[in-house]
């Protein structure tokens, strides 16, 4: 079956596959992550104040890598992307490289002023190091 | 001299679409791209503040109740009972996008009714999250004195807790919690709000008919893209406000 095109100017449609089948392996894969995510952090609640703060910090992080990868899957499948031309996709995802810098540099930027704060020079507001 | 293409050909000029995809849809995408960079911004602000103090509000303490349980301690429960919410919402929105392709109306109608009722029981649910922080009472060390505070853009009932006439009791903490709290996820209810809005305008326009004499339905494509940008959104403060 081909999709209806909207404009004579466009010559490609991506094909539409006839069930829904994948639209409900997405849901399914997006509901196991977030089930996993939410292991994670009750994981992390339960042994609060066990873990050492170097793996509390490696937990969160492959929350976040689980959070990246729904991202994939909403915006691939959900939203098509995935199914449109290259130099489409491209447009996209090259621009959203910057948040790269964008992340690292200003929470380095905000470590940086915790560990200002805690020297004398910054009058050691809180010396005791909370753990959370 | 072509003469088959002559009328419906001015959007791009050169009488084809640089990506193969219509002018309305790539517009759509730069928007949401843009809209990204500054969701992405608030975020990054808010990451920026918490690492600059000691001590930040423990998400597993602040939001750990649920409607009608009273003061069961619950944390995540009802932040993923939101969760599921959009996501689900997302998938009648996409049902809807494969329903268009089939010309099918009443398939169309169906599953955006479904969206829509899933963005209104979200913005229920955020309501419900927003007045319960507001008016929950804390206590809270001020000066000497014991206080009851709820959290709001100008009080953090959730700082250090320390030692007071034999028990621990809270102090106030860092400000930028409430106003980082409210400011994020209000813009991000309010795309919800608007997605409502957009939703509803589209089931309208399928239900005259608009889009059956148009010979396509690619405006509710558009308008799913954008919905399911709001729930790409959510996937993010979730992951920055509740999990970590």
């Amino acid at each position: 079956m081909s999709s209806q095109i909207s404009s004579p100017e466009i010559t490609h449609a991506p094909e539409h596959a006839p069930g829904t089948s994948r639209i409900w392996r997405t849901f399914w894969v997006l509901s196991l992550l977030t089930i996993i995510e939410l292991g994670l952090g009750y994981f992390l609640y339960f042994q609060h104040g066990h873990l050492s703060y170097a793996f509390t910090l490696s937990t969160k992080l492959l929350i976040a890598a689980l959070t990246l990868a729904k991202a994939y899957y909403i915006v691939s499948i959900f939203m098509h992307l995935g199914d449109e031309i290259r130099n489409m996709i491209m447009t996209i995802i090259v621009p959203l490289m910057l948040f790269i810098w964008f992340i690292a540099a200003f929470l380095l930027d905000g470590n940086s002023w915790k560990n200002l704060r805690n020297t004398d020079a910054g009058s050691r507001p809180n010396k005791t190091e909370q753990h959370h | 001299m072509s003469t088959t293409i002559s009328t419906n050909t001015k959007w791009w000029n050169g009488g084809r679409s640089p990506f193969n995809i219509s002018y309305g849809k790539v517009m759509m995408w730069y928007f949401l791209m843009s809209d990204a960079f500054t969701f992405g911004a608030f975020l990054i602000s808010y990451g920026t503040i918490r690492f600059s103090v000691n001590h930040w509000a423990d998400p597993n303490h602040v939001f750990n109740a649920f409607p009608l349980a009273g003061h069961a301690n619950l944390p995540l429960v009802f932040v993923s009972l939101m969760t599921f919410i959009l996501i689900f919402s997302s998938v009648t929105m996409v049902l809807a996008v494969h329903e268009g392709h089939k010309m099918n109306r009443k398939g169309v109608e169906k599953y955006m009714v479904l969206t829509i009722l899933g963005g209104l029981a979200f913005l229920g649910c955020q309501a419900w999250e927003w007045t319960h922080m507001i008016t929950g009472d804390h206590a809270v060390l001020v000066n000497g004195q014991i206080e009851y505070w709820g959290t709001t853009v100008t009080r953090n009932p959730w700082g250090v807790e320390v030692m007071h006439n034999g028990a621990m009791i809270a102090t106030p903490g860092p400000i930028a919690f409430g106003g980082y709290f409210f400011g994020i996820t209000g813009f991000h209810g309010f795309h919800v709000f608007s997605g409502v809005i957009i939703n509803v305008t589209m089931l309208i326009k399928t239900r005259l008919g608009h889009f059956d004499q148009r010979g396509h339905y690619e405006m509710i494509e558009k308008a799913g893209l954008y919905w399911h940008f709001v729930d790409l959104v959510w996937v993010f403060v979730f992951l920055c406000f509740y999990l970590v």
